[in-house]
């Protein structure tokens, strides 16, 4: 396989796991590039890029940029909150506006689930979701599969737990698919209020007690409690959250193993995650974030060499 | 079906015992000079070619592998793209006299990728290209080889072979009709 089968990258659910290995296999290109003294390939040079940005942002707005500018393709930046978004501009209209200046990828990012589909359907240029909603983040899951890929050699046969707030967040869920197209076991820890309902029917364990849940697993990917999406309490403190869903040091030595922990970022140190566990050696936080402008290049450079687009 | 057998195995052998009797030539004790073979072919002539100058004289000349593809000048006007391989450079060519291989040079454009692919690892002093084969008169552009196994004459539609012990193997180069290639 030498292409994506596809001109757009709106979900992890529509991609193969053949494709997911083309992308690991040509991020592993990258990442080479990326260990340079010139960090930069000429690729996409006669390629301009939108990144659209309708929710906040810094790593992955950061990310796809310089993935974007060492493929060495043109760049221009939107975020909503300075923009004539403010004004009552629908999505539409701002897009194709965007687009009437001649631009050939957009990287969106929007509150709405599904706001990138919506996109691919009415507008010519190739789409790449930077996180619609609580609905998937695509580019996370993939640089998440790829470091457990990267420390534990491949992702199959291996048993990842998402502790946290499952129900806001579309890392889980782009997380699950991913993990299970790529042949791990999944589960999810948290309190019952953040699980969503019926979260089993996608084929994942669901575990209350954080320890038993650590003591299972090879990886914990510990997500970020998402305190802007929580319109009601969810759980009586975030003290409390930290004492029973917090991961610490103490808690990871009495396991029988070492496990390997992931974080989307950013992280709110001394809540999910303390900054001991945070900084040690377990924790691939810092990967994560090398991973992720390389997986960017990729997913950009086959999307530009697409068929259909 | 047409096809002409330009090299084989034995005839490989000798045109490669040739071409590194020319680089010790120009190189001295290659103290100063390394060699990049260029994927997806060019890096088993490349090991090759670094074996005999050991036997001959001595030198363990430095190989690397460079990968052109995210340099190439027809991504995304190529139906099919390329699939990316791996490049391994593991030493910087500054100021070094770098001898690029390659199994066939034709239009040129690879070879101007790979110049553009290997300024990212320093600026050596001096480039060379060592090619197996050379079809004449096909250029794009002003690029010419400094070692030839075998000048060939060949028409655009027509198609050149070559299997490797390393990858295919056999060793043989062919010259074939594109219909049957």
């Amino acid at each position: 396989m030498n292409q994506l089968n596809k001109s757009h990258l709106l979900g992890i659910k529509e991609l193969s796991e053949e494709e997911i290995q083309l992308i690991f296999e040509t991020t592993d290109n990258f990442k080479d590039v990326l260990n340079r003294p010139i960090k930069k390939v000429p690729s996409l040079r006669d390629v301009t890029i939108a990144n659209i940005f309708f929710e906040n942002s810094t790593r992955t707005r950061l990310s796809f940029e310089l993935a974007e500018k060492r493929l060495s393709a043109d760049v221009i930046n939107f975020s909503s909150s300075s923009s004539s978004v403010k004004k009552g501009e629908t999505l539409l209209d701002t897009v194709n506006n965007i687009l009437a200046m001649k631009v050939d990828m957009v990287v969106m990012r929007h509150s709405s689930p599904g706001a990138s589909h919506f996109l691919a359907k009415h507008i010519k240029a190739n789409i790449i979701n930077a996180g619609d909603g609580t609905h998937e983040h695509p580019t996370q899951a993939l640089l998440d599969t790829y470091s457990i890929r990267e420390r534990l050699g491949s992702v199959a046969g291996k048993k990842v737990v998402i502790v946290g707030d499952i129900l806001h967040s579309r890392v889980a869920l782009s997380n699950i698919f991913a993990l299970q197209k790529l042949g791990a076991e999944v589960m999810v820890c948290g309190p019952a209020t953040l699980l969503p309902k019926h979260i089993e029917k996608l084929g994942v364990k669901v575990e209350l007690d954080l320890r038993k849940a650590l003591n299972w697993c090879d990886v914990a990917n510990i997500l970020r409690i998402q305190l802007e999406r929580q319109k009601m309490s969810y759980f009586p403190s975030l003290r409390e959250y930290a004492l029973y869903y917090g991961v610490n040091m103490e808690l990871l030595n009495s396991l029988d193993k070492e496990i390997t922990i992931l974080h989307p970022g950013p992280i709110n140190r001394g809540i999910e995650i303390t900054s001991q566990v945070a900084d040690s050696k377990y924790a691939m936080i810092l990967d994560q974030v090398e991973n992720g402008v390389a997986i960017r290049m990729a997913v950009l450079y086959l999307l530009a060499s697409s068929p259909a687009a | 079906m047409q096809k002409r057998l330009l090299l084989d195995s034995q005839l490989l052998q000798i045109t490669i015992q040739r071409l590194c009797q020319q680089l010790i030539e120009n190189h001295d004790n290659f103290s100063s000079s390394v060699i990049l073979g260029l994927q997806p072919r060019g890096i088993f002539l490349a090991s090759r070619i670094q074996k005999v100058i050991a036997e001959l004289e001595g030198h363990q000349v430095q190989v690397g592998y460079l990968d052109t593809t995210f340099h190439r000048d027809d991504f995304r006007r190529r139906d099919l793209p390329k699939k990316a391989s791996e490049t391994r450079v593991p030493f910087l060519i500054e100021n070094k006299e770098v001898i690029l291989v390659d199994d066939v040079l034709f239009t040129g454009r690879s070879v101007r990728a790979a110049l553009d692919a290997m300024i990212s690892f320093g600026r050596p002093n001096k480039v060379e290209l060592l090619v197996l084969i050379d079809r004449l008169y096909s250029r794009q552009l002003p690029i010419s080889a400094n070692y030839v196994g075998r000048e060939v004459n060949t028409l655009a539609s027509q198609h050149i072979n070559v299997s490797l012990k390393e990858q295919d193997g056999d060793d043989s180069i062919w010259l074939m009709n594109t219909e049957e290639a």
